[in-house]
């Protein structure tokens, strides 16, 4: 029952979307009002009942039915329960409707909070959110259907793919889809304004807060995502540019350059069409990612489904909804004034800069994503990856965070440049000496990562600029937001540029009893043992690590081995132990046995890095996250909208 | 595919004597390193450019799988004997394509590649500076 009932939910919600498009349409057309009252609620209830529906396939997954395909291909009825609610998500259907409900519960929020637009613009912007919504149930309900039932249920189900089954990984996709999709508000603002031809502050400020919201989470999923590779991969690296985080990256560029060019309409009414653009761009950017990722165009863990039909349906969709926001754009961009000016050496100037380079930095991650995949259609096969990025990106990324000293100490519109100059020398000087102590301390440096720490360390000293001389309890709550999150930055550059500086690794094949010496770390092999886990099985190793001044700690990294179900192969897993300490981390792997002459394993090869300052990265990633939360809270007047709310409920009741 | 495998054939065919001398798996190098830290580091740096052919998108420098296992070795032993990088890298090339190293080559097939964001760059500056100059000309005709 429950999964016709899912079913039945998520025909009801296209319909309530369709409802929504076509009253929305008629009331633009026409003007009627009592049309335009039927929107607020019909998004309402599309989200609530497309969550219903996702609701239901989680409870299908809790309940291991394996009557339902997508249950039966992709869980266990032995899996931790954590992993069977997440297995709900770990696969294309699944990801689908969990893509579409967060479209319907991002429409209903907008329907409920929004009380800052004008509204017919509302109603556009409600419109074009269910239209966006409409697709994707098309796209479900004609080609994805998540609630197939098999004709006949299998004894057990096939198992979700081992190098998922992490806690970890379990909210990596809906952080990151929160964040993909949350865009979809700023897509839906842009067109809805574009309709009613009303961009100005008004509009950029009600945009606001959807984007910071969304860049929230795109900007942790990114993070996490990042320290699964770390400590999943059993490689240590943090980023790889693989095709699958350039795709998450791309949004993530788009809404940092759309969040500071919104900032511009919103206090200057300047930027107005390149606002909008970059609106219907970072959407854009969202959906390419879910094409290429989930078109098969890539296999990856990523990829669950390998069927051109849905690729080419994906792709039509894309097509319609891409093309048809930049025709109207192109149609009414005559009408949009490009709004005040202002100088060069201004906070507008620096942030014209900033769009400039974060958009560069976007076209060029897009262009090597898909250069290897067009390539490779023309019969030429070439691979794209760290060299050509850090060549191309890196240079880039570092005279972004230059600009990023500069802009937050210029005026609006025109600037003399004396706040900035006379803030200058102390960043300077952070910069020049950690320069000359990385030239004359640092041993042998590569140029990308000196620079990197230099630029870091200007940054971090300049991003606090900003809250120098001022009352600090006074500070409005985005002030203290931007210099978190700048100051984030140069510690997640920091970290980036002294872990591939600095780290030391150890490969051996070690047998118990031997030590190891890592940087400053003296690593004890004690021995492996054999363990259990719910539903694997793997080689404990036992590592002893102790420091320069006499500390002793334990490491225990595992190699599971995880049964192939269903007659599948088992597939191995390394959990890398880690060892945090101020200065980095020492991580730890367990390799292959190594058998001896009497075909025992006498050996074991071991893996060991010190990575100094490798969790700044994320740091620098929370820190960035924390400081647009911090921007979001005063920019959205939560509050403020709460009570307001309160107050028109209360006078409803009383009337 | 017919090159890696006929590769593939060739280091177990040259690692089987090594093997049963130093009671090692058929890769020596491939989980261990050199003993002199320049070449290890000259040899890591380069692993590092190189895919990994049968990962999805992994580099040989962390890769599990036997291949990228026998292509450091290859790589190590290469670097030991005193060839340089860029040497290796070409007879990589030669033999896999260009599709082996992540560090595309300028050509005619990737000269978009390369120029394309300075491209960019360019025309974005373009577009957006002239609207500064433009702003600094009005400043001057302004009464």
């Amino acid at each position: 029952m429950i999964a016709e009932l899912g079913l039945a939910l998520l025909w009801m919600a296209a319909a309530l979307a369709c409802l929504s498009l076509v009253a929305g349409s008629l009331y633009l057309r026409n003007g009627k009002s009592d049309l335009a009252a039927l929107v607020r609620p019909a998004s309402v209830a599309q989200g609530v009942l497309t969550a219903a529906a996702f609701a239901m396939l989680i409870a299908l997954f809790v309940r291991s039915d394996m009557s339902v395909e997508l249950v039966a291909r992709n869980s266990h009825s032995l899996k931790p329960m954590l992993f069977k609610v997440a297995g709900a998500w770990g696969n294309h259907e699944g990801s689908m409707l969990l893509w579409l409900t967060i479209l319907g519960l991002s429409g209903a929020l907008v329907a409920i909070f929004e009380k800052r637009l004008r509204e017919d613009t509302l109603v556009a912007t409600l419109a074009a959110q269910a239209a966006l919504s409409l697709g994707f149930f098309a796209f479900l309900l004609f080609s994805s259907n998540p609630f197939k039932r098999l004709p006949i249920a299998p004894p057990d189900g096939q198992g979700l793919n081992p190098l998922l089954q992490d806690p970890g990984l379990a909210f990596h996709p809906p952080t990151l889809y929160v964040g993909y999709v949350g865009l979809s508000v700023a897509f839906s603002f842009a067109v809805g304004a574009l309709i009613t031809r009303e961009i100005g502050p008004a509009f950029a400020r009600a945009m606001r807060p959807w984007v910071l919201g969304s860049w929230i989470f795109l900007t942790l999923g990114i993070t996490a995502g990042s320290y699964w590779a770390y400590y999943e991969l059993g490689w240590g690296g943090w980023w790889f540019w693989d095709p699958v985080e350039n795709v998450s990256l791309i949004p993530w560029l788009a809404g940092a350059a759309l969040l500071h060019s919104v900032s511009v309409t919103a206090t200057r009414n300047a930027l107005r069409a390149w606002t909008v653009m970059l609106a219907v761009v970072a959407f854009s950017m969202s959906m390419v990612g879910t094409f290429i990722v989930r078109s098969g165009l890539l296999t990856s863990v990523h990829s669950f489904a390998v069927d051109p039909e849905r690729g080419t349906f994906l792709l039509a969709l894309m097509a319609i909804y891409i093309g048809g926001a930049l025709t109207l754009f192109a149609l009414r961009a005559s009408s949009v004034a490009e709004g005040k000016k202002f100088a060069l050496l201004s906070r507008e100037g620096s942030l014209v800069i900033n769009n400039l380079l974060l958009t560069t930095i976007l076209a060029l991650v897009l262009l090597g994503t898909l250069y290897p995949i067009v390539a490779e259609a023309m019969g030429e096969k070439i691979s794209v990856g760290p060299p050509y990025y850090n060549k191309v990106a890196g240079p880039l990324a570092l005279i972004l965070c230059l600009v990023m000293v500069a802009g937050p100490l210029l005026a609006w519109r025109k600037d003399d440049g004396r706040k900035l100059w006379s803030r200058l020398p102390a960043a300077i000087l952070a910069g020049s000496a950690v320069l000359f102590g990385l030239i004359l301390f640092g041993g042998k440096v590569g140029v990308l990562p000196l620079l990197g720490m230099t630029v870091a360390g200007i940054v971090a000293v300049a991003s606090l600029a900003p809250l120098w001389g001022r009352n600090l309890r006074r500070t409005p709550l985005p002030t203290w937001g931007m210099v978190i999150a700048h100051f984030g930055v140069a510690v997640a550059l920091a970290g980036m540029a002294a872990e591939s500086a600095f780290i030391k690794e150890r490969l051996v094949a070690a047998a118990p009893g031997e030590t190891v010496t890592v940087d400053d770390f003296t690593v004890k092999f004690v021995g492996v043992r054999p363990i259990a886990g719910p539903n694997y099985t793997a080689v404990e190793g036992t590592l002893i690590a102790t420091t320069p001044s006499g500390h002793s700690f334990t490491l225990r990294p595992e190699a599971r081995t995880f049964p192939g179900l269903m007659g599948g192969a088992p597939t191995e897993t390394n959990e890398a132990a880690l060892l945090t300490r101020p200065g980095g981390q020492l991580y730890a792997v367990l390799g292959q046995p190594v058998t001896g002459a009497d075909g025992r394993a006498a050996r074991y090869q071991l893996r060991l890095w010190w990575k100094p300052l490798v969790w700044w990265i994320w740091l620098g990633g929370a820190l960035i996250a924390i400081g647009a939360a911090l921007s979001l809270l005063g920019r959205a007047q939560l509050l403020t909208l709460w009570r307001s709310h309160r107050a028109r409920k209360a006078e409803g009741r009383y009337a | 595919m017919r090159g890696w495998t006929i590769l593939l054939a060739s280091l177990v065919l040259a690692a089987a004597p090594a093997a049963a001398q130093d009671r090692l798996p058929p890769a020596p190098y491939a989980y261990q390193q050199l003993p002199d830290p320049a070449q290890e580091e000259k040899a890591k740096a380069l692993m590092e450019t190189l895919r990994c052919l049968v990962c999805q998108g992994q580099s040989i420098a962390d890769s599990d799988a036997p291949l990228a296992g026998d292509m450091r070795h290859e790589v190590r032993t290469k670097i030991a004997a005193g060839e340089s990088p860029e040497a290796i890298r070409k007879w990589l090339v030669a033999r896999y394509g260009n599709w082996v190293s992540y560090d595309p080559p300028f050509d005619a097939a990737t000269a978009l590649l390369w120029l394309g964001p300075l491209a960019f760059l360019l025309l974005g500056g373009w577009l957006a500076f002239g609207r500064f100059r433009r702003d600094a000309g009005d400043a001057e005709n302004a009464p």
